[in-house]
């Protein structure tokens, strides 16, 4: 009886890790890379940290399907390399020797995609499941968009400048021609000889016929 | 008699003058910076660098100082001279001259009108990136996904995020230029601004130009001087700025470098265009017109070889940062093939690690596909033109810390420069509108200067379509180059063997107080000119052999992100040498029309000579 039970314990191990193949059909490869995400604060890779990744991935499996069955010992990691890399599968709570699909665990990893980055202090990038492509933020959309904002404020600015200017240039032009109507009136009481100015006025003397020439313009013939 | 005129002329005195008196500048200095602000454009930003680059570096500024001392400078000191004498805007001069060369004046009022369509347009773009500059994170940085969020738009992901923010979210480029598609509303909006801010300085003529011209000529240099200490400070600046002026002298050997900086320097200082003219018309005439000249050259060409220090340690910056990426690309592959610890290859040990595992492991290595790295490939990859200021520069401020200061300050920058220029352009169509009192009394200046703004809009519309880059294209290559150095050889001509040198110097003499010397004689009667008639030759020359095509954004291509080659199809084609060939047309159409003028009233004359006229009593002419 007991030397059952010893092969039977004896055996786990040794399937478990037949379980776990690289390239397996419901396997998925992992990549960290630590030292690119936190420099001079990185964390030394250790068997704890690999139990607190098995621990989360549970814990991925347990929210999406709901289950509280899953446990550390589900996840089954091997193929351990210095890069950081390592291959896992998860076996079935009810059934040890069956793992869950692929898109079961690629889905549950997608939901809780956050929390297992956040418990390791990476990101998509540098917490990487090969085979799983990592959320795309949507950009922010604003409800208008800042360039409407922009754009409605300097055309405000221009509007407003130019109603200025033409308005301005409206009231300078009716003082002008006020002050032409002034100085009209005053010019007409100035005589000389009875002659008013005003004949005399921007004419350079009185036009004589006799006198008249061509304009120097063009070259004479 | 002569005498008598004059007395009778001064025992009038002037009364109260009406609102004909011609607008001046306020002073000096307004009149320095407009003039400065119009040769320093765009253009000094982003086409000098970039043919210093190409044509050898510090080599280049050779052929470049040797066609401003003597094209450059002795054409800018002509227009401004007889503009200043003659007091008229660029029709009003050349009919002074003689009414034979009216032509000249109007081809310039149509290279100016056809000039400012173009360029307010590239403001308009300029606006539309400035708007965008105030977004976290700037729109240009990342692609937007696709319909159902699993991946990136096609476009996008097989080009750059920069090239797909300029060619398809900006432009919406149509695959060519037969497909003109519609009228994008976010571009109509933007040119109307542009268009509204143009206005608003121009509105006045140079009353307000004189005053924006304060801000709009100084601005560019403090940003500049921005940029230069803030380059300096980047990574990857010293490869950028060693590999610009490397110079390489054996380049100086190819003609073409020559006839490029020729073609530079007179594209550059705005001459030809008739804006000059306008500009000095509004001087006293007692000015130093001669002293304006080389300020106004030097300044040019100054603040074109200081632009490109920023520009290229910019751009050195992004190559590094280029090549930077594709290194850390190629670690990380080689990391996650061959398992080796996280950060165990650095940029410094990354050639001997790929040594070694090149012979232990080749064939793996090999089927990595690692790209090839080459820093210099990076730093070819400059541009000139739009190309330059949408897709280069807008990537490399992705990357610089605070991004979004630097694409403000940078946009601002080219608005304010492309707006100085847009004002030469204005007052070479306004002033010799005036000067041709084309204006009805009635319609004040401002209503004037809005009805031009208008028509230019609406016809500017063309370029705000899914093909209007193409045509804008058209415009710049066929509009803004070879009618310029049409109608600047015949006003170097006109004003040298027409109007008479002598009398240009007794002119010049008569506002400076100073003989022009030796070296004005020596440029204006021959070497300008000369100059000016091998580049026009060579220009034909170059332009004859090239293939009239253009390059298309075509997502469909096969070998899409490069861009299509297409011709031009027939009707566009005629329509670019209508371009080139309409505003010289107008050169012996006035005069074929004015020869005529002069044939019909000798005839009247000899026709209606009066029998009781006696020529005896005709008083001798001054």
């Amino acid at each position: 009886m007991l030397a059952r039970v010893l092969l039977a314990l004896s055996l786990v191990p040794a399937l478990a890790l037949a379980l776990c193949q690289p390239d397996g059909q419901d396997a998925y490869k992992v990549r960290l890379s630590i030292k690119t995400a936190l420099g001079a604060n990185a964390y030394e890779w250790n068997e704890s940290e690999q139990f607190l990744f098995r621990a989360t991935l549970a814990f991925a499996m347990r929210k999406y399907t709901g289950q509280e069955t899953f446990n550390v010992s589900s996840v089954i990691v091997c193929n351990e390399t210095p890069r950081v890399s390592f291959w896992f599968v998860v076996t079935n709570p009810n059934d040890t020797t069956t793992l869950i699909p692929k898109n079961g665990v690629e889905e549950a990893i997608r939901l809780s995609r956050n929390r297992i980055n956040s418990a390791f202090l990476l990101s998509d990038k540098t917490l990487q499941f090969v085979g799983i492509p990592p959320t795309l933020a949507p950009p922010s959309q604003p409800s208008l968009p800042v360039w409407l904002i922009v754009f409605g404020v300097v055309m405000g600015i221009v509007t407003a400048g130019i109603l200025a200017l033409i308005i301005s240039g409206f009231i300078q032009r009716k003082k002008k021609e006020k002050t032409i109507e002034d100085e009209e009136e005053k010019q007409e009481r100035i005589m000389e000889n009875g002659i008013s100015f005003e004949t005399l006025e921007g004419k350079d003397g009185v036009n004589n016929g006799a006198y008249s020439h061509d304009e120097d313009r063009l070259t004479q013939l | 008699m002569m005498a008598e005129e004059k007395n009778t002329k001064v025992a009038v005195p002037e009364l109260g003058k009406t609102a004909e008196e011609r607008p001046k500048w306020d002073n000096k200095v307004q009149y320095l910076l407009t003039c400065i602000g119009f040769a320093v454009g765009l253009g000094n930003v982003w086409r000098f660098p970039y043919l210093c680059q190409t044509y050898g570096g510090g080599a280049f500024l050779i052929p470049y100082i040797i066609a401003l001392i003597f094209e450059g400078i002795p054409l800018l000191h002509m227009e401004l001279a007889i503009g200043q004498r003659l007091r008229q805007g660029s029709i009003g001069v050349w009919n002074s001259i003689s009414p034979f060369l009216g032509g000249v004046g109007i081809g310039s009022l149509i290279v100016s009108f056809l000039v400012g369509l173009f360029y307010n347009t590239i403001l308009a773009w300029v606006l539309w990136y400035f708007f965008h500059s105030f977004q976290d994170p700037l729109p240009w940085r990342d692609c937007p996904l696709n319909q159902n969020k699993t991946g990136y738009i096609e476009e996008c992901a097989k080009s750059t995020p920069v090239n797909y923010f300029w060619y398809r979210v900006t432009l919406n480029i149509t695959p060519n230029i037969i497909d003109s598609g519609d009228l994008q509303w976010w571009m109509v909006i933007c040119l109307a601004s542009a268009w509204g801010i143009v206005y608003i300085c121009f509105i006045r003529g140079i009353e307000t130009i004189g005053k924006a011209v304060y801000v709009t000529a100084t601005f560019p240099y403090l940003v500049l001087t921005i940029f230069l200490i803030r380059a300096l400070t980047l990574p990857g600046a010293t490869e950028g700025l060693v590999y610009l002026f490397t110079p390489k002298v054996e380049v100086l050997k190819d003609p073409k470098v020559w006839l490029d900086a020729a073609t530079q320097i007179f594209f550059s200082l705005s001459l030809a265009f008739g804006g000059l003219i306008a500009f000095s018309s509004y001087n006293p005439q007692k000015n130093n017109c001669e002293r304006d000249a080389v300020i106004v050259g030097v300044v040019n060409s100054a603040t074109s070889i200081y632009a490109s220090i920023p520009i290229f340690a910019i751009l050195g910056f992004k190559a590094t940062s280029n090549y930077n990426d594709c290194l850390d690309g190629n670690i990380l592959s080689i990391t996650n093939a061959f398992n080796i610890g996280d950060q165990n290859v650095t940029r410094e040990n990354y050639d001997s690690w790929l040594n070694h595992l090149n012979t232990t492991h080749s064939q793996e290595i090999e089927d990595l596909h690692l790209k090839h790295c080459s820093i210099q490939e990076f730093l070819d990859q400059s541009a000139s033109g739009t190309g330059l200021a949408f897709i280069v520069f807008t990537e490399a401020v992705i990357k610089m810390p605070g991004s979004q200061v630097w694409a403000v300050l940078f946009f601002v920058m080219l608005f304010s420069l492309g707006l100085s220029s847009m004002f030469g352009n204005l007052e070479g169509i306004l002033t010799p509108l005036l000067d041709l009192h084309l204006v009805p009394k009635w319609l004040p200046k401002e209503a004037f200067t809005g009805l031009i703004c208008l028509i230019a809009f609406s016809l500017a519309l063309i370029f705000t379509m899914g093909s209007g880059n193409y045509w804008l294209e058209i415009f710049n290559s066929y509009v803004g180059s070879l009618p310029l150095l049409i109608i600047a050889f015949f006003e170097i001509i006109s004003v040298v063997y027409i109007y008479g040198i002598g009398r240009f110097n007794d002119d010049i003499e008569w506002m400076t107080g100073r003989r022009p010397n030796l070296y004005w004689q020596a440029t204006w009667r021959v070497i300008s000119p000369l100059m000016l008639l091998i580049v026009f030759l060579a220009y034909i020359v170059v332009q004859v052999q090239q293939p009239a095509t253009y390059e298309a954004w075509n997502p469909n291509y096969i070998n899409f992100p490069m861009t299509e080659t297409l011709d031009y199809p027939g009707w566009v084609f005629a329509i670019c040498v209508l371009l080139s060939s309409v505003p010289c047309i107008f050169i012996p159409i006035v005069a074929l029309y004015r020869f005529i003028q002069w044939i019909m009233r000798r005839v009247h004359q000899s026709q209606n000579r009066s029998p009781c006229e006696n020529h005896a009593y005709e008083p001798e002419l001054q």
